[in-house]
């Protein structure tokens, strides 16, 4: 191991400063470390403007944000944190996990991935820049038609929205070919579909959901472009035009998106499971079918977001259908993963935990979900905070518990450390306890008639009580993500040295140093079975011996590496393309301009290794 | 086989585990995630056919025999793309570098011809983006096809002046071929278009 940590392959020879190697890199674990510390950095800012929101709604009639900063900061929050936050944290993921866990040096389009990146900081940048120019979006994360139109929402605070969502989107489709083609085509050999790991299986539902929805959406974000700015009529009914369309574009992409929000977690908690409970994920080929059946039926549920606008006992009968049946490959797993712990060795650490607590928390939220799968239900909850209570269980009970047990299963890989045990457990304990005090009363108040998005509310409607427990609940999960920071900066430098394989587990990115070298594997792993690292260490489920460990890698092998340089290209594309897309709000030469200029990148990065220098001999 | 999983300088790093370069996966995916966009933007032009409440209707402003001619000429560019293939594939540099510029020409040709068409759409018939839902559907579907056409006469365009330059030969016979892909997947939803917007009443 000496001789990997000695040798750098890739490293330049000339001596680079530290800032432009991290601007420059095309190194997957690096992007996904840019992608998990600029979600967590905006997640923070969600965070604050959620509470905000809460010290508002904390008692009666208050008036510490007025109604249109109560606008904005609940439209922020929701754009910020399924956008900008829970998406990226698991991008982090796919970006340091994915080539790791089926044996690859990198992902297929290492340049590209960096583009994905650089261009969902400057979308996230820009959407925030709003509040420096006092036009912060203020028409809901969902933006509905026709108050985004010029003529209701004048400023330039939808176009801020509209664009920003543009660029994020193509982000994240730039992210999702990239790891479709990685997924399918970089395998280590042996690695078959089924022998790969479930969280690989949901991440490739996951990026198939962002390839075929995002499309809807963009279009949605162009005719309202166009309505905005060109004066088309897509969504004004004085012409003919009908504001639904807007709802069905939205929604056929929307609740694909909740898939993606959900999935890479409980990919994750497939991962963690069977970790800590010592034995194999129970049914994992279920698993990973009832993540494709997931897939295909978010497709076929949009409409369920729009029994309120009356599409008549049809078309509600059938999403009402479709919507029940969702419910039974999500309650399949849920099932798995509590036959995984049956009868297992747990062990209870941190990321258990937190993957206990997503199945709780998102068992909850899916139960009050199939509640809305009934139209007449529905309608009597149809923006009240029962609907916020609900989304909050699967979007903070599922996605971001199964992401931070993620974040502390992974972590001695990505750094090297261990987390602190104690204070991961607080963290956990604080975060449980304040989700459930701060969005267990939203379920009585949506029930008792509390509407969502109103930024105060009158002392004799009996909403005082609750209000004020939730805001203090707000708080304590505050308190834990105060205690998770703390315990990043105490165990960065004191931390325990977590060695390749701290936690005794199952799959491929274990087998090597912590945190991995810049190719990862020096050898490409041969791969016999799931879990084949498991395996490797402790003989199959059906008693076949440990397999026989492969010959020590040579300095000749690792020195034989050849990873792809660094490139300035995805960058300097990234500026070129805002710099097209905001002279939307300003003047047309500063769309040609950028457009000519974002052009003239795309070549440049199309040729910049049109003959490798491998060819060569180099 | 752990020697065979040493990666040499001989070994295409673009060919992977199913045997097929990512650059080509790549493409289907996008192609793929295209079909949603164009799906999305044809499906809005058929939720407002009919529902426009002035302005002209189609067939006032339809110039069917200018448009024949235009479907046409893409469809002979996909004819002209695989003929630049063939001759790239057999290292005949300067004939493939022939019939991708005749398919850029082409593309291009037909991006002419759109633009008049909207031109006189735009000054003769009354039609333009705020006039009507048809006028906002039509020019933004249309518009945004004719986009990809141009998008790709550049990709072409560059191919060819890369072959000016004696920088293209058979070892990039791929990459050409993913241009192509993407040329095809035009072409074909143009098909789509014309025959929904233009030939069916």
């Amino acid at each position: 191991m000496a001789t990997q940590a000695a040798f750098m392959p890739g490293a330049e020879t000339k001596t680079q400063s530290v800032l432009w190697s991290w601007l420059t890199t095309v190194d997957h674990k690096r992007i996904g470390i840019l992608y998990g510390s600029s979600a967590f950095i905006l997640f923070l800012i969600g965070g604050i403007e959620a509470l905000i929101m809460r010290l508002q709604l904390a008692r009666p009639d208050n008036t510490l944000v007025g109604a249109q900063t109560f606008n904005e900061l609940f439209t922020m929050h929701g754009t910020t944190m399924v956008f900008m936050a829970i998406m990226p944290m698991s991008a982090a993921f796919f970006n340091f996990m994915i080539p790791l866990m089926i044996g690859a040096r990198d992902v297929a389009f290492p340049r590209l991935n960096a583009l994905s990146y650089w261009i969902f900081l400057s979308g996230a940048l820009f959407v925030n820049a709003s509040w420096l120019f006092g036009v912060a979006p203020d028409g809901g994360w969902f933006g509905y038609a026709n108050l985004s139109s010029a003529q209701f929402s004048p400023t330039h605070s939808i176009d801020f929205w509209m664009l920003g969502l543009q660029i994020l989107g193509v982000s994240s489709m730039l992210a999702g070919f990239n790891f479709i083609v990685t997924i399918i085509n970089m395998r280590a050999p042996g690695m078959t579909l089924m022998r790969m790991p479930v969280f690989i299986w949901m991440s490739l539902v996951t990026q198939f959901l962002l390839v075929l929805a995002f499309p809807a959406i963009t279009v949605a974000l162009i005719l309202l472009m166009f309505d905005r700015f060109f004066g088309t009529l897509f969504y004004v009914p004085s012409a003919g035009g009908d504001p639904l369309l807007w709802q069905h574009l939205f929604w056929i992409f929307g609740h694909p998106e909740v898939y993606i929000l959900i999935l890479p977690a409980m990919g994750i908690v497939s991962e963690v499971l069977p970790t800590f409970a010592r034995k194999p994920l129970f049914g994992a080929p279920v698993v990973i079918y009832s993540g494709i059946m997931i897939g295909f039926f978010g497709f076929g549920v949009w409409s369920h977001h729009m029994f309120a606008v009356g599409m008549g006992p049809v078309a509600d009968s059938a999403f009402s259908i479709a919507t029940m049946l969702i419910a039974v490959p999500t309650g399949v797993k849920i099932l798995n993963w509590i036959s995984t712990l049956w009868g297992g060795t747990i062990r209870f650490t941190t990321p258990l935990y937190f993957s206990l607590g997503f199945i709780a928390m998102f068992t909850m939220g899916g139960l009050s979900g199939v509640m809305h799968a009934s139209p007449p239900v529905d309608l009597q909850q149809t923006d009240t905070y029962f609907v916020v209570a609900h989304f909050h269980y699967v979007l903070f009970g599922g996605s971001i518990f199964g992401l931070f047990s993620g974040a502390y299963y992974w972590w001695p890989k990505i750094t090297g450390r261990l987390l602190d045990e104690r204070l991961g457990k607080l963290h956990f304990w604080l975060m449980l306890i304040g989700f459930n005090v701060t969005f267990f009363p939203q379920h009585f108040l949506g029930l008792i008639g509390m509407p969502r998005r109103i930024y105060t509310y009158a002392p004799d409607l009996g909403w005082n009580f609750w209000n004020l427990v939730s805001t203090i609940g707000a708080f304590i999960i505050a308190v834990s993500f105060v205690i998770f920071i703390a315990n990043v900066i105490r165990t960065a430098r004191s931390g325990q040295v977590a060695g390749p394989d701290p936690w005794d587990a199952r799959t491929l990115e274990w087998s090597i140093p912590s945190p991995p070298p810049v190719y990862n594997f020096a050898r490409i792993p041969e791969v016999h079975g799931r879990d084949d690292f498991w395996a490797t260490k402790y003989g199959d489920e059906h008693g076949g011996a440990p397999h026989p460990q492969p010959a020590p890698v040579t300095a000749a092998e690792i020195a034989a590496i050849h990873m792809p340089p660094t490139s300035y290209w995805p960058i300097v594309l990234a500026v070129g393309m805002m710099i097209m897309i905001s002279g939307l709000m300003t003047s047309m030469y500063q769309i040609i301009a950028g457009g000519l200029f974002t052009l003239f990148c795309m070549y440049q990065f199309a040729v910049e290794y049109h003959r490798p220098p491998a060819a060569h001999g180099h | 086989m752990a020697d065979h999983a040493i990666p040499h300088a001989v070994h295409d790093p673009n060919i992977g585990t199913t045997g097929l370069d990512n650059r080509k996966m790549g493409m289907w995916i996008f192609l793929g995630s295209d079909c949603m966009f164009f799906g999305s933007l044809i499906g809005t032009y058929l939720a407002y056919k009919g529902k426009s409440l002035s302005g002209p209707t189609p067939y006032e402003v339809f110039n069917i025999p200018l448009t024949s001619y235009s479907a046409a000429l893409l469809l002979a560019s996909s004819l002209t793309m695989v003929l630049a293939l063939a001759a790239l594939e057999h290292n005949r540099v300067r004939t493939a570098a022939l019939w991708l510029l005749a398919t850029a020409l082409m593309g291009l040709h037909f991006v002419l011809n759109q633009v008049y068409e909207f031109y006189t759409f735009a000054t003769h018939e009354g039609l333009r983006l705020g006039t009507s839902l048809f006028g906002s559907s039509f020019f933004v579907l249309t518009g945004f096809h004719g986009a990809h056409v141009t998008g790709g006469v550049i990709w072409l365009l560059l191919i060819v002046s890369l072959a000016m330059r004696g920088k293209l030969d058979r070892r990039d016979y791929t990459k050409v071929e993913v241009a192509g892909l993407y040329w095809h997947f035009v072409d074909i939803v143009w098909i789509a278009i014309f025959t929904i917007i233009y030939l069916i009443p």
